[in-house]
C-alpha cells in the first residue's frame, strides 16, 4: 500500500504492509489502519484511492490492486 | 492556440513567502503521479466538454521549490475570453481539490503538510 504527504509520516514510510481477508471492503482496512495509526483519525478526511481511481467505503479489495492513501490533496 | 482563437487564459501560481502571517522559507510538494496525471486528464476532459476550449495546458511541479518559483501553470485557450477565463479558473480550482498532489510549508522552525488538519 502507498502512503503519501501526511499518511507518509503517520505510517513511517511511503509503503506500508497491511493483512487483509480476502474481498475486504475499503471500509474494513481503513479500520484496521485507524486502529493501527490513530493519528489517521485526526486528519480532516483521507480517501483510499484503488488502482489509481478515487474509492468508496464499500468497494471491495482483490490481492491486485494498488491500494493507496490520499490524505486531504493541496497542490497548486 | 490555433487559428481560431481569440485569447489564451494563463494562470501562475508562484511561491508566496508568508501563511497566515508566518514566514514561509520553502514548499515542498509530493504527487502520486500516474493518478495525478489521471485525474488532470479528467479535468481537462470536463473542461472541453464546458467550453469551448481550443488549447488547455496543466503544469504541476514536484520537489522544493524557493519562494517566487513557480509550482503550477494553467493556459487555456478560446476563441473569446470569457470561456477562456472560466475555463482556467474552473481547472486551478478543481486541481487544488481533487489532484493527488501535496504541500509541505517549511518554516525556520519546522514544517506542516497543508490542509492536513483541521
Amino acid at each position: 500500500m502507498l502512503a503519501f504527504g501526511i499518511a507518509k509520516d503517520i505510517f513511517g514510510g511511503s509503503s506500508v504492509e497491511v493483512e487483509l481477508p480476502e474481498n475486504g471492503t475499503i471500509q474494513s482496512l481503513k479500520e484496521s489502519l485507524e486502529d493501527r495509526y490513530p493519528r489517521l483519525k485526526h486528519l480532516v478526511s483521507y480517501m483510499v484511492a484503488v488502482n489509481n481511481e478515487y474509492s468508496s467505503d464499500e468497494a471491495l479489495l482483490t490481492t491486485r490492486d494498488e491500494i493507496a492513501i490520499i490524505p486531504p490533496v493541496s497542490g497548486g | 492556440m490555433t487559428p481560431q482563437s481569440g485569447g489564451i487564459d494563463v494562470f501562475i501560481g508562484t511561491v508566496r513567502d508568508a501563511t497566515k502571517g508566518k514566514a514561509v522559507v520553502r514548499l515542498e510538494f509530493e504527487a502520486y503521479e500516474p493518478m495525478a496525471i489521471k485525474e488532470m486528464q479528467k479535468i481537462a476532459d470536463e473542461a472541453f466538454n464546458k467550453w469551448p476550449v481550443q488549447k488547455l495546458l496543466i503544469h504541476h511541479r514536484t520537489g522544493m521549490l524557493e519562494v517566487g518559483e513557480v509550482p503550477v501553470i494553467i493556459a487555456v485557450s478560446c476563441a473569446h475570453r470569457d470561456a477562456a477565463f472560466d475555463a482556467c479558473r474552473y481547472v486551478i480550482d478543481t486541481l487544488k481539490q481533487t489532484v493527488p498532489i501535496w504541500k509541505k510549508e517549511i518554516f525556520e522552525d519546522g514544517e506542516v503538510w497543508v490542509a492536513a488538519h483541521p
